[in-house]
């Protein structure tokens, strides 16, 4: 099967800045846990959920290989397209002012207030609750990475350089984060999300067309021109839908 | 159960635009499966359609 670079470096970038929101996200959590109760139940959570999805990844992974070729890229389009567009539309909303950003030192704020709320109501089960939070945060943005490099891996023998992306951002964020032990508000997190959104919406719109046989035209190439359309769209529509005094993206 | 609904959660988020994207994906296999001879039809869908009811469902949110 032969790929080219117009596809191996979209795919390489979205599973890399997805994957990066993820993380960001999990690690907010990860240290609420460890900032309220300690490291070790914030580290046996996360080492479990990291765990689960392994056997996840090792278990269903070899699946892929069984399932035909078409029916895998019209699947994973579908999803991607629901996936990424869902994305996309949140962060266009955020970009507008229509709805809030997403702020990662008041998760991190929420996260502590609910496991000392929880602390006040059941000490000696508190360890137990926390890691659990850490282990659920793990596996739920783990999940979302997994799916990401799936999906944008699965349909062209792309899953090694999407696996690649997405490992080199979750060590990038795990490495920064055990140095500042702090949450990473800066990532410009909308910004992520808009890029993204638009990368798997043209993913998923790629995927589906060769699913049901559609010749695009350039071939691979289309998947850059599809960015181009989802990203002018996307613009479009923050302008259209924007709020006054809201001025910039992120 | 917190887990299935955080799952279906990662894909749909706003219904109507879930419906939308899926109702799009429909249209297009359709025309692909009826008039095979014309593969293009169906990409102009999908390039039409996707980034269409994008559009439409922002500006609904945006009013309501």
């Amino acid at each position: 099967m032969t790929v080219s670079l117009a596809l191996i470096w979209p795919a390489i970038t979205s599973a890399f800045l997805a994957s990066l929101v993820e993380a960001v996200e999990a690690l907010t959590i990860v240290l609420a846990v460890a900032t309220v109760r300690g490291w070790r139940p914030a580290g046996l959570g996360a080492a479990a959920g990291l765990v689960l999805l392994v056997l996840i990844v090792v278990v269903l992974g070899p699946l892929l290989d069984i399932v035909p070729l078409r029916l895998l890229q019209l699947t994973i389009g579908i999803l991607l397209l629901l996936f990424g567009m869902r994305w996309l539309r949140k962060a266009i909303l955020r970009s507008a002012g229509v709805i809030p950003l997403h702020n990662e030192v008041a998760a991190f704020a929420t996260e502590t207030a609910d496991l000392r709320r929880q602390s006040r109501q059941n000490e000696t089960r508190l360890d137990w609750l926390a890691g659990l939070a850490s282990f659920k945060a793990v596996l739920l943005e783990g999940l979302e990475v997994v799916f990401i490099v799936i999906a944008v891996g699965a349909g062209r023998g792309l899953l090694v350089p999407a696996s690649a992306g997405a490992f080199a951002a979750c060590l990038l964020v795990a490495g920064t984060g055990f140095v500042v032990h702090r949450p990473l508000a800066r990532v410009p997190e909308n910004t992520l999300k808009f890029a993204v959104g638009v990368m798997l919406s043209a993913f998923g719109v790629f995927w589906v067309g060769e699913g049901i046989d559609v010749a695009w035209p350039g071939e691979d190439l289309a998947i850059v021109g599809l960015m181009v359309l989802f990203l002018a769209v996307a613009l479009g529509a923050v302008a259209l839908a924007r709020r006054p005094h809201v001025k910039v993206l992120q | 159960m917190t887990v299935i609904q955080e799952l279906i959660g990662l894909f749909v988020d706003d219904g109507a635009l879930a419906i939308a994207i899926l109702g799009v994906v429909a249209l297009a296999a359709l025309v692909a499966a009826a008039v095979p001879g014309m593969p293009l039809a169906a990409g102009a869908i999908l390039v039409l359609g996707c980034p269409g009811v994008l559009l439409i469902n922002i500006l609904r949110a945006s009013r309501s």
